[in-house]
């Protein structure tokens, strides 16, 4: 019998029912939950007259809705200026409130967006099922969990049932062997394989990310590369259990306590797919051949590197896409033939659930020490993950950098990534963008997002297009 | 949960590839603590020519005349013709929420992604997977004939045509059985709450460090 997958063993230890028409129960470990899609959900079980059926389970925090703006922060709730948006975060913590769920609220020391603090708290964990209103669920399997995000309706079941309706998806592995060059980034990685995959090339799919370069990358690099699975149309993304993982999870707030650390970790050694494991897709790279990248169009899989030049729609094969990218090309304002190098930037983003960890800040702090945001960049957003970050970053200087540099330090959440708070792009500006998505209007009506890593965001900031990091890294050592 | 059996109505077309959740309701629009009301937003950046806000008034809002739901032909359209990847990025059920609200029934694609297809089902949606060439055929006949109608027939798994012919479509016999029935989930799944809480229990014995306090 050929071995399991990483994904095989953690849907089988999960099973709670196989049915007869294929679909399953699964068991649920952790639920996460946020102000915007939870509140209809808990609407529906208060109609219903039911309870959560394991409250312990759950863990809320408020994070894509609230201003990040450290004076409208600092009055808390009722000091937000968007009624609607105020309601939906004081809806939160009443229905965590009323039902017993732990939250961390909008300006309390564990907050941050959902994806930052569930690994940082230690409430996702190796071995888990995690689910959570949220497509970018997928981060929390860069610790050898099975995550993945679910509507609210089943964020509704969840909380009565602690189980999931689910079908099992088929495996995929991604490889990415050899190394990464210097400047070349998780976010440059995981954009070069949805370029390669295509925005529904994982559908169907749990992407399983192997291979010496996700050996080697941190903890904080995994998050940002199982963030995007969804980009490439899996919802589940994963990276099996090894040291680096082990060292990441000892010792955080809700991280298993001595007395089970030791069976802990056995269990999690076993959180990898078997050397005869049988994948029903496999995808190659060379991290040697990956350069650092910039999304041109308005999916996340139109990404070149930036070397590039933006393509021509007319000589590409598929129907599909060639509409797709003379659409883009005219959103987007570029002409075939352009340096990406040559776009120029009017904002830049760098936050996120996939870019706002310390290793993410300390990478455009790299970038920006010692410069200017250049005079045609209106604005510079610096939105820490969490509080956590926050305050790791600020214990280090790196807000000083940011801020000498030109560049706003600002309060966690989810800002401009999706735009729901104040935090967003004007009609036809070009941003530099760590975030995910670069969909029409994602980032704000007529706004046009380009997806890139941090140190490829700063190094935008400060020469005010797109340019190659390598090239202000080489300066550097001059 | 609404029941979905059988289903005649007007179809029309929102022709391009990858249509994100995004598109189908903008974000702001995720600020409603409702799960009614979407309607109005629906594709609200490529109906309207002015920027969308909540709990507005969207009766005077300037429309987008190039955008095919704003043309009289069709009006009142229930069944949505769509290309392949329908629905991808975000997992905001107010997608479905939206077209439901808006007086969607059906959706045709030749492929959708996968949180979108599982959050249809929830809501009476009917997402219905054909060929990229029946999809393409569909097209050109809805073009070419104003009030082109489809019948819809889940039980049976068909869709007739007006010119009498007829398609069949797969679908997971569970979710059939849901949407043919109206069925709760949620009470379908709590008919096992015994299996439920005894998994848990050994699942708690066998993986302690999994169930801490939080």
């Amino acid at each position: 019998m050929a071995g399991l997958t990483l994904y095989d063993k953690l849907w089988d230890s999960h099973l709670v029912k196989q049915r007869d028409d294929g679909s399953a129960l699964l068991y649920i470990d952790r639920h996460l939950l946020h102000e915007v899609t939870s509140p209809q959900a808990f609407e529906g079980l208060r109609l219903a007259g039911r309870k959560p059926w394991r409250i312990d389970a759950n863990l809320a925090t408020a994070d894509h809705n609230v201003p990040t703006t450290p004076a409208e922060r600092a009055g808390g709730i009722a000091a937000i200026t968007d009624k609607v948006a105020r309601i939906q975060v004081q809806t939160l913590d009443d229905n965590c409130e009323a039902f017993g769920i732990t939250e961390f609220k909008m300006n309390d020391a564990g907050q941050g967006i959902v994806h930052v603090i569930g690994p940082e708290q230690g409430a996702t964990l190796p071995g888990m099922t995690v689910v959570c209103g949220d497509s970018h669920t997928a981060t929390h399997g860069a610790l050898g969990a099975l995550a993945h995000g679910i509507g609210t309706s089943e964020v509704e079941h969840v909380l009565a049932s602690q189980c999931l309706v689910a079908k099992k998806m088929k495996n995929m592995l991604v490889r990415v062997d050899g190394e990464l060059g210097t400047g070349v980034t998780a976010k440059d990685v995981v954009l070069a394989v949805i370029a390669r995959l295509g925005t529904a090339g994982g559908t169907g799919y749990a992407m399983e990310f192997g291979g010496e370069v996700f050996r080697k990358m941190s903890m904080e690099g995994r998050m940002t590369v199982c963030n995007m699975a969804i980009e490439a149309g899996a919802r589940v993304g994963m990276v099996a259990v090894d040291d680096i993982t082990l060292d990441y999870v000892k010792g955080r707030k809700y991280a298993p306590s001595d007395d089970v650390w030791p069976a802990a970790v056995a269990n999690w050694q076993t959180l990898h797919s078997d050397n005869d494991a049988v994948f029903d897709a496999v995808v190659e790279f060379q991290g040697a051949d990956i350069q650092p990248q910039v999304s041109w169009g308005t999916s996340p899989e139109m990404v070149l590197p930036v070397s590039a030049v933006v393509p021509d729609p007319e000589q590409m094969e598929d129907p599909v896409k060639r509409e797709g990218a003379i659409r883009a090309l005219q959103y987007m304002d570029l002409q075939v033939g352009q340096k990406l190098t040559d776009i120029k930037v009017d904002r830049v983003f760098i936050g996120s659930c996939t870019n706002s960890r310390i290793e993410d800040l300390r990478a455009a702090a790299d970038v920006a020490r010692g410069r200017k945001v250049a005079a045609n960049v209106k604005q510079v957003l610096i939105v820490p993950g969490s509080q956590a970050v926050k305050a790791q970053a600020e214990a280090e200087q790196l807000d000083q950098i940011f801020i000498d540099a030109g560049m706003e330090w600002r309060e966690p959440g989810c800002s401009m990534c999706l735009a729901m708070n104040a935090d967003k792009l004007g009609a036809g500006e070009h941003c530099a963008s760590t975030s995910n998505r670069n969909f029409e209007g994602r980032q704000g009506k007529g706004g046009r997002t380009h997806l890139v890593s941090p140190a490829m965001a700063a190094a935008a900031a400060v020469a005010g297009h797109f340019v190659d990091v390598r090239e202000l890294m080489s300066t550097e050592t001059t | 949960m609404k029941s979905f059996k059988q289903h005649t109505g007007l179809v029309a077309p929102i022709d391009r590839a990858n249509v994100d959740t995004d598109m189908i309701i903008p974000k702001q629009f995720l600020k409603s603590i409702k799960r009614s009301g979407f309607g109005p937003n629906l594709f609200d950046e490529l109906r309207y020519l002015d920027e969308g806000l909540p709990d507005q008034d969207a009766s005077n809002r300037p429309l987008n005349k190039d955008f095919p739901l704003n043309w009289p032909r069709y009006k009142g359209a229930s069944i949505l013709l769509a290309r392949e990847n329908f629905g991808c990025g975000s997992s905001r059920e107010h997608a479905p929420w939206a077209l439901d609200d808006y007086g969607f029934r059906v959706v045709i694609a030749s492929s959708f992604a996968d949180i979108f297809y599982n959050n249809c089902f929830k809501n009476g949606l009917l997402p219905i997977v054909l060929s990229k060439d029946i999809v393409e055929s569909l097209f050109l006949a809805l073009e070419a004939n104003e009030g082109y109608e489809l019948l819809v027939d889940l039980q049976q798994q068909s869709i007739s045509l007006p010119d009498g012919t007829s398609l069949s479509f797969e679908i997971d016999a569970f979710y059939k059985q849901c949407l043919l029935e109206g069925l709760d989930e949620i009470g379908l799944t709590l008919q096992d709450a015994d299996s439920i809480a005894a998994f848990e229990q050994q699942w708690r014995v066998n993986s302690p460090w999994l169930f801490g306090a939080l």
